[in-house]
């Protein structure tokens, strides 16, 4: 091990408006090693990693490269020393061929530009080989799966000529499967000499595949530890420091009172595909009913089916009294249910509107934003100065635009503004995604006292310890199905983990 | 895996073939209405070149369409970049020649396009606004310029023809087999005909353009970067793609192409005269847009719209043939639909069908006013029964901003 | 506060100054005086008859841009604005024409046919956009072909149409006295009556103010223009608004050629003024969908095409104003695109410095 560090961060600060994302940041990646970067969701990862492939520059700090100074200032800098990036969403042109993503910007032409795409072929499925990563090149990428446009990702980076390969989260949007796959090909990297560095906060997979881990706290690296010595729950605490997030209360609030009934739910999408099958469950007041599941089968449409915002195939959903099969979202809304959901700014926030009108979206039929078909602004914009000031909201003014928020605050005030009206039922779908650990307690707190009010809970998530925090019940969704409930009481994450993969037969 | 090799494999094969037995089975059913009618115009080789001289403009807009909305800028401008290629054309062809004016023509095209490219581009207007008012701008300029330069507000003077291709002794043939008004045959040799006829110079390059776009955006390192802008720009932006520059570029030659359709309309005509357009900016994104961002769809549907109007042109009693064939197109889709088992849309269909007949027996022609109208209602009705079936770019319409994607 | 109607004004201002500019330099490079010519404009312009001549088109215009904000709003292009107003002057005239009724009755009903005609046109393009999926930008356009030909089928005389006396034109049956609206002299000194139905953009105006601004249908439309699928979260049924929003876009380009019809001409035929469905499309932009700011468009609009008439008298060629035209559009979207990204920054900034001085203490949380 005379060889250079592959990559070494010295200091490394990036501040943006109104934040430090990172500070004095100082990680060593041994070149020929899997480098696993954990931390929470905000701890200032994915900030790193832009950093390293040259997407912004660091205030302060610097960046080797095999022990070379350097400066990136932009992807193709760090490109051209060797560092390819895979995003965590998928940068891939669908209506594209594999191979023609693949080869975007750097083409093997023959005379006058004209696309050698068969020599393209051939070095792309030699690459596939040679490291595992088989995929067909004449593909539209529309047609993969997940798995398989990851490894075009990957292809992607590997086809540049990267020696060194950052992973953002490779793995959330993966079934077990695939991530089995994607490990044995990023060891095979690693034979090949190779250095990858790979962002999680899953700790299982951390210590299964990492030779090192460095450990990102509050923005800044907290420790660099060797897996074979660490436990995930010695990792966990390095994470989120000091106090674990303990599940608070375990007094249970549930009663006999069923709020939601889901019966028989069923989803039919394109082409006939079951997406939701024969989905049954029932939530009572002050009950949290968690869903657990890999990311990608069925969450989200089962959301959406019970928000009305996509037509059942079948089944029944009935609130309270009411069966709202065939309502229609406006209906079920004011019906009673609060809804935060998974995407905010594709469907919780309207983005260019003042603070005072995203207090009314969703909530446009009922007071206090409007007296009858009239829209009460004075209303509206009182009961926004409210959510303001009780949901902790950091904002200089109701009329400032939403998307000038950062993405915890607007959190907040979607929360806020989903707990007023007396809702029954409230709908969290991952709740805490991409907001900062401050602003996580705090909507970890208000989902408490939702619950503590008598409200019945649906919160589904891909983080276990928020679920098995916050869960009086837990349901576990696989392929459209919910195959498996658990109790939070008992169960491990990693009990919770196996019947995720319908590897365990739990009950 | 292999499966979906093969399975792609065998739909390419198809996909060569498909096309030809279309257009064989189009001929053959005109062929059989034009003989059942009599409408000789249906297929008569004057008809043709008119369909071919009126598709050309638009499918020259159209094209215009294509490689914009390819690099993901929506362009409604393409009808004043086309006004400003019939002025141009006008201008520059009556004053040197209609070399010069085609030249001259594609560049105010260009210039057009350059403004659409800095709006939308550069500062990221909504791309249909920006259309708009390049629309209005083209049309305010042509006519300043028509009355600063030519001293007369609504034409210019004459543009000297453009000299055409002489194909030896095949015309000829085919005009005596066009003659005898044979099933079939001679409707091939009016086609025939129609296409080595003489051609002009800038017809062959116009009709040249549709491969060489092809082959430039489909089959090359520049086409394809410039493709990936449309479909996925900040994926195109992480591998290193200037965005900016190809979206540039492809608004540019959609501008110059745009003004090649207009210079050909005044060229065609033998003067720029106001007016001249006729909307055809706007027909030639319509008929991209029923060929799918294609070339050859394209083709396709510039020349059903150029065919439709040179027939309603030429001869308007053969428009009131052209509802048999409706008939025999509308009976096959509604056999489809009931083969299929759609119960409910192929009777629907079927009904449909039995109506335009009995209106087709009852009647004896067409009034003028609902034959200048078959153009319009035929895109319409092809758009109703196609687009959602159809593909835009991705990412067609966007606003790009660079570092936006984050 | 202040500072928010600033920034409002400066884009257009900007724009406005830029064309004037632009168009002094076309002036003066082809040997003309940019500011006596501009002089020459403001002068005619101002004549109590061109105020009167200025306000009547302007009518036009606003009903026009209204009609196309209404589509703006909520992400719809409704190009076809053109061909609803022209197809439902056309009918109404001949309904106007054919029935003999109370004074208010007829007037009534000619509205009401009018928007009714210009409402099932757009219905055309709302049903092919939400049942098949058609872009409503292509439909509009080939709607207003169509439109071209179906009002030539009804103008023929057996029809809408009768020959009018004195010409070989056709137009519709002119409309009886009990059928007009009279207009009245706003104007000190002017020989042109304002139209009656000055009243009727007015009402329309603030019915769109009070419709979008204060109204949860409004709110919901709104909502869907800014984002299509928080809008469906938040329980908008998309489809169905954007078949409402293009009816209520179609009803009041019906209303377009009314005050004309009404007020004017009385009869429908060829000379009709075609093309302000497009103009409409402009003014819209120009006053950025409020019903103020389309006002002022609207005059501006109308001002300046009749003060160009004047241009030809001097050997200017009056088309320099539609360059004009032209060019104030182009550009105030683009000084409207600059502002709002400035303002985006600004919030993101005010911000973010709030939040250090919420961290340093001296501002109460």
């Amino acid at each position: 091990m005379l060889a250079a560090p592959a990559v070494e961060l010295r200091g490394i600060t990036k501040r943006f408006p109104g934040v430090v994302a990172n500070h004095d940041i100082d990680i060593t990646v041994r070149s020929g090693t899997v480098h696993a970067i954990v931390g929470e969701n905000g701890a200032g990862k994915s900030t790193l990693m832009n950093t390293l492939f040259g997407m912004h520059r660091p205030d302060e700090g610097t960046i080797a490269i095999n022990g070379e100074q350097v400066v990136f200032g932009s992807p193709a800098d760090a490109i051209a020393r060797g560092v390819g990036m895979v995003h965590q969403h998928f940068q891939l042109a669908d209506n594209l061929t594999v191979t023609e993503n693949i080869v975007l910007g750097m083409e093997p032409t023959s005379r006058f530009g004209v696309l050698a795409m068969r020599t393209a072929q051939d070095r792309i499925v030699k690459l596939g080989r040679q490291y595992g990563l088989e995929v067909d090149p004449e593909a539209l990428v529309e047609d993969l799966g997940v798995g398989d446009r990851q490894r075009v990702e990957i292809l992607k980076v590997l086809y540049r000529g990267a020696r060194i390969l950052i992973l953002d989260e490779p793995t959330a949007v993966l079934v077990p499967q695939e991530v089995a796959e994607l490990f044995d090909a990023l060891r095979e990297l690693k034979e090949q000499g190779l250095t990858v560095i790979f962002i999680s906060h899953k700790l299982d997979e951390v210590l299964t595949v990492a030779d090192d881990v460095t450990v990102i706290r509050g923005g800044t690296t907290v420790a660099a530890v060797d897996p074979r010595t660490t436990t995930a729950r010695q990792l966990a605490e390095l994470m989120v420091g000091s106090e674990l997030p303990s599940p608070a209360t375990r007094d249970s609030t549930v009663t006999d009172t069923p709020v939601l009934r889901v019966e028989g739910l069923g989803l039919t999408g394109k082409d006939d595909r079951q997406l939701l099958s024969d989905i049954t469950f029932t939530i009572h007041a002050g009950e949290v009913l968690g869903i657990a599941g890999v990311e990608g089968n069925g969450q989200a449409e089962l959301v959406e089916t019970i928000m009305g915002m996509r037509t059942a195939a079948g089944g029944t959903v009935v609130l309270g009294d009411d069966d709202m099969t065939g309502w229609t979202t406006r209906r079920r809304r004011e019906a009673g249910i609060g809804y935060i959901p998974e995407d905010r700014s594709r469907h919780g926030l309207l983005l260019d509107a003042p603070l005072w009108e995203n207090r009314m979206l969703g909530h446009q039929t009922q007071p206090p934003n409007v007296k009858g078909i009239l829209i009460d602004a004075s209303g509206a914009k009182a009961d926004t100065r409210r959510i303001v000031a009780a949901y902790d909201v950091r904002t200089p003014s109701i009329d400032v635009t939403a998307a000038a928020l950062s993405g915890g605050n607007q959190q907040k005030l979607i929360v806020g503004r989903e707990m007023s009206g007396e809702p029954r039922l409230l709908i969290a779908a991952h709740p805490t995604r991409g907001v900062d650990v401050g602003a996580q307690a705090a909507i970890w707190d208000l989902l408490r006292d939702a619950r503590a009010k008598g409200l019945a809970v649906l919160l589904v998530s891909a983080d276990l310890d928020e679920l098995i925090g916050l869960s009086d019940t837990l349901r576990v969704i696989l392929r459209g199905r919910l195959v498996a409930s658990a109790d939070p009481a008992h169960v491990t994450p990693e009990e919770l983990g196996s019947a995720m993969t319908g590897a365990g037969d739990e009950s | 895996m292999s499966e979906v090799v093969a399975m792609t494999r065998r739909g390419l094969a198809t996909r060569s073939t498909r096309p030809f037995v279309l257009l064989g089975l189009v001929l053959v059913v005109f062929s059989l209405v034009r003989v059942v009618t009599g409408a000789q115009e249906l297929t008569s080789a004057g008809t043709l070149q008119a369909a071919i001289a009126l598709s050309i403009p638009l499918g020259m807009a159209g094209l215009g369409g294509l490689w914009s909305e390819r690099a993901g800028v929506v362009n409604i401008g393409l009808e004043g970049m086309m006004i400003m290629g019939t002025w141009g054309a006008g201008w520059a062809g009556s004053t040197w020649g209609p070399w010069q004016g085609l030249a001259v023509g594609v560049a105010f095209g260009a210039i057009g396009g350059l403004m659409h490219a800095i709006a939308t581009v550069t500062f990221g207007v909504d791309h249909i606004v920006s259309g708009v008012a390049i629309n209005l701008l083209g049309l305010g300029i042509t006519q300043f310029l028509a009355v600063q330069v030519l001293h007369n507000p609504t034409q210019s003077g004459e543009i000297p023809s453009m000299g055409t291709f002489t194909v030896p002794l095949l015309p000829g043939w085919m005009q005596s087999i066009g003659a005898h008004q044979w099933f079939l045959v001679s409707d091939l040799a009016n086609v025939i005909f129609a296409i080595v006829d003489h051609p002009a110079y800038f017809t062959i390059m116009a009709v040249a353009l549709l491969p060489i776009t092809y082959f430039v955006l489909w089959r090359t390192a520049f086409g394809l970067r410039l493709r990936s802008c449309g479909e996925a720009p900040y994926a195109a932006e992480t591998l290193g793609v200037n965005v900016y520059k190809y979206k540039y570029l492809a608004v540019l030659a959609s501008g110059a192409l745009a003004g090649f359709g207009g210079a050909f309309l005044a060229i065609w005509s033998g003067f720029y005269h106001d007016g001249q357009t006729q909307g055809y900016g706007f027909i030639g994104l319509a008929a991209m847009i029923f060929g799918n961002w294609r070339p050859a769809g394209l083709a396709v549907g510039a020349g059903l719209f150029g065919y439709t109007n040179g027939l309603q042109l030429r001869s308007p009693p053969a428009v009131h043939a052209l509802l048999l064939v409706l008939v025999i197109a509308l009976a096959a889709y509604s056999a489809w639909l009931l083969y299929k088992r759609r119960w409910v849309p192929g009777v629907i269909s079927g009904i449909f069908t039995a109506l335009v007949l009995l209106w087709f027996l009852k009647t004896n022609e067409l009034e003028q006013h609902i034959v200048s109208a078959t153009p319009y209602v035929t895109t319409l009705l092809v758009l109703s029964l196609a687009s959602q079936r159809l593909r835009p770019p991705a990412a067609d319409g966007l606003v790009y901003r660079r570092g936006g994607g984050r | 506060m202040i500072r928010r109607i600033g920034l409002a004004l400066a884009a257009p201002a900007l724009a406005l100054a830029f064309a004037l500019a632009v168009t002094s330099a076309i002036l003066a490079g082809t040997g003309h005086p940019p500011l006596e010519a501009f002089g020459w404009m403001w002068d005619y312009g101002t004549k109590p008859d061109s105020i009167a001549l200025t306000i009547n088109l302007a009518t036009g215009y606003y009903l026009a841009a209204i009609a196309v904000a209404i589509g703006f709003r909520m992400n719809l292009f409704n190009i076809g604005v053109d061909g609803q107003y022209r197809l439902a002057a056309l009918v109404a005239a001949g309904v106007a024409g054919a029935i003999h009724l109370a004074p208010i009755l007829t007037v009534a009903i000619t509205i009401v046919v009018a928007m009714l005609v210009g409402a099932l046109w757009a219905a055309i393009a709302a049903v092919l956009k939400v049942k098949r999926g058609v872009s409503e930008v292509i439909s509009t356009i080939m709607l207003n072909y169509i439109a071209n030909a179906v009002i030539g089928y009804l103008l023929v005389p057996g029809r809408l149409g009768v020959n009018v006396q004195g010409s070989q034109g056709v137009g519709t049956k002119v409309i009886p006295p009990s059928g007009r609206v009279p207009g009245f002299s706003l104007v000190g000194g002017s020989q042109t009556q304002v139209y009656g139905l000055v009243v009727l953009a007015i009402l329309v105006g603030v019915g769109y103010w009070f419709l979008l601004g204060k109204t949860r249908f409004g709110f919901d439309l709104r909502a869907t223009g800014r984002s299509e699928s928080a809008a469906i979260a938040s329980g908008v049924n998309v489809r169905r608004m954007v078949v409402i929003s293009l009816l209520i876009s179609g009803g009041v380009a019906g209303l377009i050629g009314i005050p004309n019809l009404l007020g004017e001409s009385y009869s429908y035929s060829q000379n009709f003024p075609a093309g302000i469905g497009f103009v409409g499309i402009s003014v819209a932009l120009l006053g950025r969908n409020n019903p103020v700011g389309i006002a002022f468009g609207a005059l501006l609009w109308a001002f300046l095409d009749n003060a160009r008439q004047i241009l030809d008298l001097y050997q200017v060629s009056k088309e320099i104003v539609t360059i004009m035209q032209a060019t104030a559009v182009l550009s105030v979207v683009v000084a409207y695109e600059v502002v709002r990204r400035y303002n985006n920054n600004r919030h993101q900034r005010e911000v973010a410095r709030s939040l250090e001085k919420l961290k340093s203490g001296t501002v109460p949380a």
